[in-house]
């Protein structure tokens, strides 16, 4: 898989009503923790791996199992269209 | 009272436009360019915006680029942390000026269409080579790097063409396209015999979006309005009275809805003179349909009632008299006969369009 990036549009927000969220055209998405930690690793450069790999070291977990997580993540982006990969 | 705060604010910054689309969505009565609010009186209401929580700033009209303070406009909103979405029909969008607007901190470009076959595209727009302009105005986004949703309106004239406007928006690299229906007030009211679309051709649309929707996912973003005059539960209109958006018109009037004016026992307040917070939160006319108190039954106690907060007001005051009644698009209404024989206009020939234009 290539490495994801945001589709044109889409930007991270911090905001302070709402939390951490993915903003796009018309819409938005709320991110926990998690998600917002996988989010802000695309960058259009890191692939799947490297962002997992990133995140095992940071939370002392292991890579298998942050890379399903990141998996369904960018799956579900790319479906409702806020990432392209 | 406190209410969570808006998501987004609807700017209309002038109701000036180069097209005369027949189901324009801008009161009959439309604001003349003195009445205007000015380039400081806008940017002070993006300031008082952003401060009360909103999220996204969407610049409308008429025409926004109409407006030679577009591009100041957009600096400030970016500046403020607002996500800025122009609503354009993109005729006078060139090259140069989608980069100045790129540069000042635009987000994202709506571009409406009226067809995808140009000289039918611009019978209705009331506008020749529009089609032409618009096809390279999206060009002109996409070369810029800013996201690019396609608007489409659509109606009886025009059905036929809803698989090649989903495949225009793929072709031009859009990543988002909205299929609306025709509302049926204002402007579109008074076209409702030349626009409405038979029951089954409605039908046959929606299958063919939900089956767009399918193939094109991942791809392609599509929303559809649904038109209520065949739905058996009417649509969540602005998301609920007074729970999502901010509606400023050309003058500073703030309203819950663009087309909230066409209830005339509602006097609503002026961002001139009244701060955006207060009127969100304690202004009359946003407070008269929010929420759930102020409804009748069966909606009182319809267990969809925080689905659909009531439906439309505007369209229950056009078509009942009355703003406060059940919205005669829910088959529960007593009203529904309100909607009763209206398919049969859709069968007879099409009159002439009634053009959206000052004074019209």
């Amino acid at each position: 898989m290539s490495a994801p990036r945001l589709k044109p549009g889409v930007k991270l927000r911090d905001d302070p009503v709402r939390g951490t969220i993915l903003l796009a055209p018309e819409r938005f998405l709320s991110l926990d923790e998690t998600a917002y930690a996988i989010v802000q690793r695309i960058d259009g450069r890191r692939n799947a791996d490297a962002i997992a790999e990133e995140l095992a070291q940071e939370f002392n977990a292991d890579p298998a199992d942050i890379l399903a997580d990141i998996e369904d993540l960018l799956n579900q982006l790319s479906a409702q269209g806020y990432i392209a990969r | 009272m406190k209410h969570p705060p808006p998501l987004g604010i609807l700017a209309e910054l002038t109701h000036r436009c180069p097209l005369q689309c027949p189901y324009c969505s801008n009161p009959l009565a439309l604001t003349k360019p003195v009445a205007e609010l000015s380039t400081q009186d806008w940017m002070h209401v993006f300031d008082q915006a952003a401060a009360l929580g909103v999220l996204q700033l969407h610049l409308s009209g008429g025409e926004p680029m109409a407006r030679t303070d577009i591009f100041d406009l957009v600096a400030h909103a970016a500046k403020m942390g607002l996500y800025t979405n122009l609503i354009t029909s993109a005729v006078t969008l060139d090259a140069d000026k989608t980069r100045r607007l790129r540069d000042a901190g635009l987000d994202h470009v709506q571009i409406s269409i009226q067809g995808v076959e140009a000289a039918r595209a611009d019978r209705v727009a009331g506008m020749q080579s529009a089609a032409v302009k618009k096809r390279a105005a999206m060009r002109h986004v996409t070369e810029a790097g800013l996201a690019l949703t396609i608007n489409a309106v659509v109606h009886r004239q025009n059905l036929d063409e809803v698989d090649a406007l989903i495949d225009l928006a793929l072709a031009e690299g859009a990543e988002r396209i909205e299929i609306a229906h025709v509302q049926y007030y204002g402007w579109g009211l008074s076209n409702r015999a030349a626009l409405l679309p038979t029951r089954a051709q409605t039908m046959e649309t929606t299958a063919k979006v939900e089956a767009a929707r399918q193939k094109h996912e991942g791809r392609l973003v599509i929303d559809y309005v649904v038109p209520d005059a065949y739905a058996e539960r009417p649509k969540a209109c602005m998301g609920g009275w007074g729970r999502q958006v901010i509606v400023v018109a050309p003058d500073g009037r703030a309203m819950p809805c663009h087309a909230a004016d066409t209830i005339l026992q509602l006097d609503f307040s002026n961002v001139r003179t009244r701060n955006l917070a207060d009127i969100w939160s304690n202004d009359a006319a946003f407070n008269a349909y929010r929420g759930t108190d102020w409804m009748p039954d069966p909606c009182r106690s319809c267990v969809r009632r925080e689905i659909d907060w009531g439906g439309c007001r505007c369209q229950a005051l056009a078509l009942t008299g009355d703003a406060s009644a059940t919205d005669p698009a829910c088959a529960l209404s007593p009203h529904r006969a309100a909607l009763n024989g209206v398919e049969a206009e859709s069968t007879a020939l099409p009159p002439p369009f009634r053009y959206r234009k000052f004074g019209g």
